[in-house]
């Protein structure tokens, strides 16, 4: 569904991104895994077409996405720092975004906004909100639009137990329903249960992109810390 | 896009700032033409303090607006929605609301008081004005990330164009007084389009028989329809550039 080919960016002299190459499929549930500054966020925002790569094109459903933007329709992104205009509240943040990709027989999934219970939260302005808070918001805002592909970076910093939990859940449901689900995390244990691959990435470099059975068989450890770590130290 | 667009204009009124700018242009030019007797002497008092206060209002609060907007840009451009309509939604927010802003403070006295060719042609310049320094401040500050940095280069802008441009044409006038440059001088005046607009004003005013030669010169070339035309394609040059240059690196820049 999304396929990433040589895709190389540098930011000044840092190289954020050299030859990456992915194909993400539909149905799989990938987390994007590495250490602080190995460019997860860069890849995530170069598919987003927020980030423009020096070299290599990356296609979705086989289409290039230079110059186009009518693909994002189909992708929910929870960004890893939620960034709103100050001076709205979240009533109307949500309210424009329903405006702008506003479609036709469209029914907006809001599950999140009431198991949020952002709805007592409308009128704060986004000034005014919590780190957890504006989580909250993004994570109702990818998840709104009933969207094919989700890419959520870092979901889960930030939030409450019990919050994490529900986004949790809610993770496991759209997967259940076919979608691919695209996860840059580094709290490992989390993800345990719900991922089916792993890519791990380092200094811009794609290390490897295996799924989980390989990487457990690879490494001999059942838990997708203890194989990471492992891995890490070889 | 006209969503975009009725999302910034409701921003823009929302801080205030444009009414306040509204509410002095209004004051300032009611006052010019209460205090004269003679109307189109209040027009000349009115000129200088247009040429001045629009064109610096217009590139800093742009310029402003458009830093503090990095959120709302942001979240806009990870939505389904073209880079070039987003920053061309922004462009005409900002023109629009400035341009009215002018037309209501400053528009509306002239017209009520001195409905004369000169009035329109001050109307009109004061209007292209406001939309060249607003497309001027979206290419300054695409092109700089750092936000202070940003609005000192503004400011250098508006200090260039309003003051730093006329001392450097009084210099070279000066050093090369004994060649004949009144020509060149029509030319070099498209440079700048304060000055440009001052010379298509003071033109229509017929107090350039105070100009010396050089007026003669700018009359003969700008007094006639060509020549209006042709400063008028000028100023929308210096419109559409900078937005044009604007639009070009924002389509590729990394946010």
């Amino acid at each position: 569904m999304i396929i990433t080919s040589n895709v190389s960016k540098k930011f000044g002299k840092l190289k954020a991104l050299d030859d990456v190459s992915v194909t993400c499929n539909r149905g799989e549930c990938i987390a994007l895994i590495g250490p602080n500054g190995s460019g997860k966020t860069t890849l995530v925002k170069t598919i987003l077409g927020m980030v423009v790569p020096d070299s290599g094109f990356i296609t979705f459903n086989g289409k290039n996405i230079l110059h186009d933007w009518k693909y994002r329709k189909d992708i929910g992104y929870m960004p890893q720092i939620g960034r709103y205009p100050e001076n709205m509240t979240i009533g109307q943040v949500l309210d424009m975004m329903r405006d702008i990709r506003h479609a036709k027989n469209f029914i907006p999934d809001e599950e999140l906004i009431e198991s949020f219970g952002l709805g007592a939260l409308i009128q704060k302005r986004m000034r005014t909100l919590s780190g957890g808070t504006r989580q909250k918001v993004s994570a109702s805002l990818a998840f709104l639009f009933n969207p094919d592909v989700l890419i959520l970076d870092e979901p889960t910093a930030g939030l409450d137990p019990l919050a994490s939990g529900i986004l949790k859940e809610k993770i496991v449901a759209e997967k259940e329903k076919g979608k691919l689900i695209l996860i840059t995390s580094h709290v490992l244990s989390e993800l345990d249960d719900l991922i089916t691959q792993v890519i791990y990435m380092q200094e811009g470099k794609l290390k490897f992109h295996k799924s989980i059975e390989t990487l457990r068989s690879d490494t001999g450890e059942m838990q997708l810390t203890r194989a990471i770590a492992s891995i890490m130290t070889n | 896009m006209r969503k975009i667009i009725k999302y910034v204009i409701a921003d823009i009124l929302r801080n205030k700032i444009v009414i306040a700018y509204t509410a002095f242009l209004l004051v300032m030019s009611l006052s010019i033409f209460a205090l004269e007797d003679n109307t189109s002497k209040g027009l000349l008092s009115l000129l200088n303090i247009i040429l001045l206060i629009v064109p610096l209002v217009s590139i800093v609060f742009s310029t402003i607006y458009i830093y503090n907007s990095s959120e709302f840009i942001e979240l806009l451009v990870s939505q389904p929605l073209k880079r070039k309509s987003i920053w061309l939604s922004l462009f005409s927010g900002l023109a629009a609301s400035l341009a009215l802003s002018f037309f209501i403070g400053a528009g509306i006295p002239i017209l009520i008081y001195q409905p004369s060719p000169t009035g329109i042609m001050m109307l009109l310049t004061g209007l292209l004005l406001s939309v060249i320094f607003v497309s001027i401040a979206l290419f300054a500050s695409v092109t700089t990330r750092d936000k202070a940095k940003g609005i000192g280069k503004v400011i250098l802008l508006w200090l260039y164009f309003s003051i730093l441009f006329d001392g450097l044409i009084l210099f070279l006038l000066f050093q090369f007084a004994d060649y004949p440059l009144e020509k060149a001088m029509v030319a070099v005046s498209a440079f700048n389009p304060i000055d440009l607009s001052r010379i298509l004003i003071l033109l229509q005013m017929d107090v350039s028989a105070l100009m010396g030669y050089t007026g003669a010169i700018f009359r003969n070339f700008f007094g006639t329809q060509i020549g209006i035309a042709l400063a008028f394609i000028v100023l929308v040059l210096w419109m559409m550039t900078p937005l044009w240059l604007s639009l070009r690196r924002f389509t590729t820049k990394d946010l």
